[in-house]
């Protein structure tokens, strides 16, 4: 596009009148915001001493958790949906035939990259079964990079952990097959 | 010159081409799905998928006169003056109830399904089908049973196009595949006791069209998605077939057939689909060593090459045996390498290995006994540049005889290939550098210890046993400490920038009347040698 194509429309700067070049009006605009934030109720908290209240645990994205079906296994069937929604490629997969009758395929390994994750959410939304989901678990620490390496057992204890607090987003789909 | 007329448009075809509806308008870009219809099976029209308006144009008048009804464009010859509509309100009704028909008996576990990613029934849904589905029925897991040693059959998520019985009908001859009970319950299945096991049975799981057949092997592996295909040459016979090699981050999962009149249709066999295994053994040797005294110690690959160089120079008496499993610009420049330092060195063919008889199909396809992509190139390389043909046996008697001071000896065989009472033969030898993908008697001997680069990991040019030459690039990359052998032979001609092979070619189709050829642009499915050898016997 050239400078002097018809589509461009050039727009002048609008002109600044005595109080406007002095500054005055932004100034105190500028001075009052701050007052009011002088006054008005504290929202940060000195986390660590102090813990944040998290208001939605619905809608908050922690870390990750596997769930489990009513008979305790885990509810995954290694579609591989979430590490391909994955922007991060965090989630590694392997999938074997699974060793029920009412199941074709299920994870043998599944395995995230806590560090890798950059919490965005999209493996939950991806997910047909409803299987992986973030809970409201924050403070995520380690002392090492290969223990922010979540294998299975350990998504499945987060879900141990927090399903009283969180309940499940949603009731199984699977359906047996009508006869 | 016949005139079909596809949606208005109008197609010239030759007096003599045979096409169908479908065919006919895949020229023209438009496509008819279908599911029961193959290029290389009958005509069975039973899927009614591809139903299409078809008519007859007046030649006379111009006035078409239409067939009321829709009409399989699969089993509608395109004549002369013959008329089709794909596009109608009537086709794309008629498409979209033959969708939901499918789909009131299928599982819809797409989720699960290994097809998901390039299955029929999916894309077509989305393409032809209905927003909504009708009845209500809930998702729910296919039965499945075993039908052979390579295939698990879904029995729920099948469309009943019969593809696959009609593969083991008129491909293989085999006929253990058929269709059991009537209408809404048939089914795929075969003999009590007579399990799918033909060589050739792998084929059945790319023909399906939706993911009823999997592959056993391949099963839940990976979804389809996440693998690239690059254009590939089996070499695990002399047919060489084009295939697809299917991988992911350098991890070959699959192999699938690449259609090619001139060789293998649309198949190939098992020993080629699940031949691949070799390439991540973890047998394989990945180490370039040297023998210093009793010792072996690893060599960095960035000296390497001076450090070969100066003792080959030293040699007396050289030989270098090419191996069939070298693509022919490779044994070409390793040749020409060791015969512009010694012109005097001998270049053998190496070992060819041959497994049984050739085995033929009813429709043609063939296994070969001889178990290597190129010892009709190499050979003619080795010969050429010899000036006369040393095989393997005349070869290994003048080592025998101690004849040669310096051997190298290039293999890549996927499979042992030499036994030890071969390997004592080189004993005289001084020198004896082996570079191969597994240990073996003689590895056990060598001076140099480089290790070789499998099949999907080499780029260059099979010429397979009639005389068909297929360029193809690599797939995946060797691992780290394997130096393919054409950047390797590359390095040693001290030849300026990366290893090309097409450069390589070019020079090839030079040199010799053979790879001629070769010198203009090399199809996907590549050239016919023969052509300069009849020009020459004229």
């Amino acid at each position: 596009m050239q400078p002097n194509d018809p589509a461009i429309r050039w727009a002048e700067e609008p002109k600044l009148g005595l109080a406007g070049k002095m500054y005055l009006p932004l100034f105190f605009q500028g001075l009052t915001t701050t007052a009011r934030h002088l006054v008005s109720p504290k929202v940060t908290v000195s986390y660590p001493d102090q813990e944040p209240q998290i208001d939605n645990p619905l809608i908050y994205r922690g870390v990750h958790r596997l769930n489990k079906d009513e008979q305790g296994r885990v509810k995954c069937v290694a579609c591989f949906l979430c590490a391909t929604a994955c922007p991060a490629h965090c989630i590694d997969i392997v999938g074997v035939e699974s060793p029920w009758p009412d199941r074709e395929k299920y994870p043998e390994s599944f395995t995230i990259d806590e560090l890798r994750c950059i919490y965005c959410g999209m493996c939950e939304e991806a997910c047909p079964v409803d299987a992986i989901e973030l809970t409201s678990l924050y403070n995520l620490t380690g002392r090492s990079r290969e223990e922010m390496v979540f294998d299975k057992e350990k998504l499945l204890s987060v879900y141990d952990e927090t399903k009283d607090k969180e309940p499940m987003r949603s009731l199984p789909i699977a359906a047996p097959r009508p006869e | 010159m016949a005139t079909v007329i596809i949606d208005g448009q109008e197609l010239e075809i030759g007096d003599d081409e045979r096409l169908n509806g479908i065919q006919a308008a895949r020229r023209l870009g438009i496509e008819i799905p279908h599911y029961c219809w193959h290029p290389g099976l009958s005509v069975v029209a039973s899927c009614r998928m591809c139903l299409v308006e078809s008519g007859t144009r007046d030649p006379e008048n111009g006035k078409v006169s239409m067939i009321p009804k829709v009409v399989p464009a699969c089993q509608t010859p395109a004549r002369n003056n013959t008329v089709f509509v794909t596009n109608s309100e009537k086709v794309q009704h008629a498409r979209a109830m033959v969708e939901e028909d499918l789909l009131i008996r299928h599982p819809v576990d797409c989720s699960i399904c290994d097809k998901a990613g390039e299955c029929y029934l999916q894309d077509y849904h989305f393409e032809y089908g209905q927003k909504d589905r009708r009845a209500d029925i809930k998702p729910f897991n296919s039965r499945r049973r075993s039908l052979g040693p390579t295939i698990t059959l879904f029995v729920d998520r099948c469309v009943m196009c019969s593809r696959c019985v009609r593969f083991t009908r008129e491909v293989t001859g085999t006929d253990e595949l058929m269709v059991i009970n009537r209408g809404a319950h048939e089914e795929i299945d075969v003999f009590p006791g007579y399990p799918l096991e033909n060589k050739l049975s792998g084929n059945v799981a790319d023909l399906c069209p939706v993911g009823a057949l999997g592959d056993k092997d391949f099963l839940y592996k990976q979804r389809v998605w996440f693998m690239k295909r690059h254009a590939n040459v089996c070499s695990r016979c002399s047919t060489g077939c084009s295939i697809y090699t299917e991988e992911n981050q350098d991890q070959v999962w699959r192999i699938k057939p690449r259609e090619n009149q001139h060789v293998n249709q649309w198949w190939i066999c098992d020993e080629g689909r699940y031949g691949w295994k070799h390439v991540h053994d973890p047998q394989r040797v990945t180490e370039l060593q040297r023998r210093e005294g009793d010792e072996y110690v690893n060599v960095e690959w960035s000296e390497a090459p001076e450090l070969l160089d100066q003792q080959l120079r030293d040699a007396k008496n050289l030989a270098v045996v090419l191996s069939p499993f070298l693509t022919a610009e490779e044994a070409y420049l390793l040749a020409k390498y060791a015969r512009t330092m010694h012109p005097e060195a001998t270049i053998v063919l190496g070992h060819v290995p041959a497994v049984g008889k050739d085995e033929k199909f009813p429709n043609g396809f063939t296994i070969r006994a001889e178990k290597c992509p190129n010892r009709q190139g190499v050979e003619e390389i080795a010969s050429r540049m010899n000036g006369g043909l040393v095989t393997w046996d005349d070869f290994l008697g003048r080592v025998e005889a101690g004849e040669f001071d310096v051997v190298w000896i290039t293999g890549a065989y996927p499979d042992a290939w030499h036994d030890e009472a071969t390997a004592e033969k080189f004993d005289s030898v001084a020198l004896l550098i082996v570079q191969d993908l597994f240990p073996s008697p003689l590895w056990d001997r060598a001076t140099w210890r480089l290790p070789s680069a499998a099949f999907a990991e080499r780029e260059g040019s099979f010429v397979n046993h009639a005389d068909r030459l297929q360029s193809f690039k690599w797939a995946i990359r060797p691992p780290a400490s394997v130096m393919v052998e054409g950047r390797l032979y590359w390095r040693l001609l001290g030849e300026k920038g990366l290893y090309n092979a097409r450069q390589v070619m070019l020079e090839m189709a030079g040199e010799f009347n053979y790879f001629a050829p070769a010198h203009r642009e090399i199809p996907e499915t590549g050239v016919d040698l023969k052509v300069t050898q009849l020009a020459q016997s004229v």
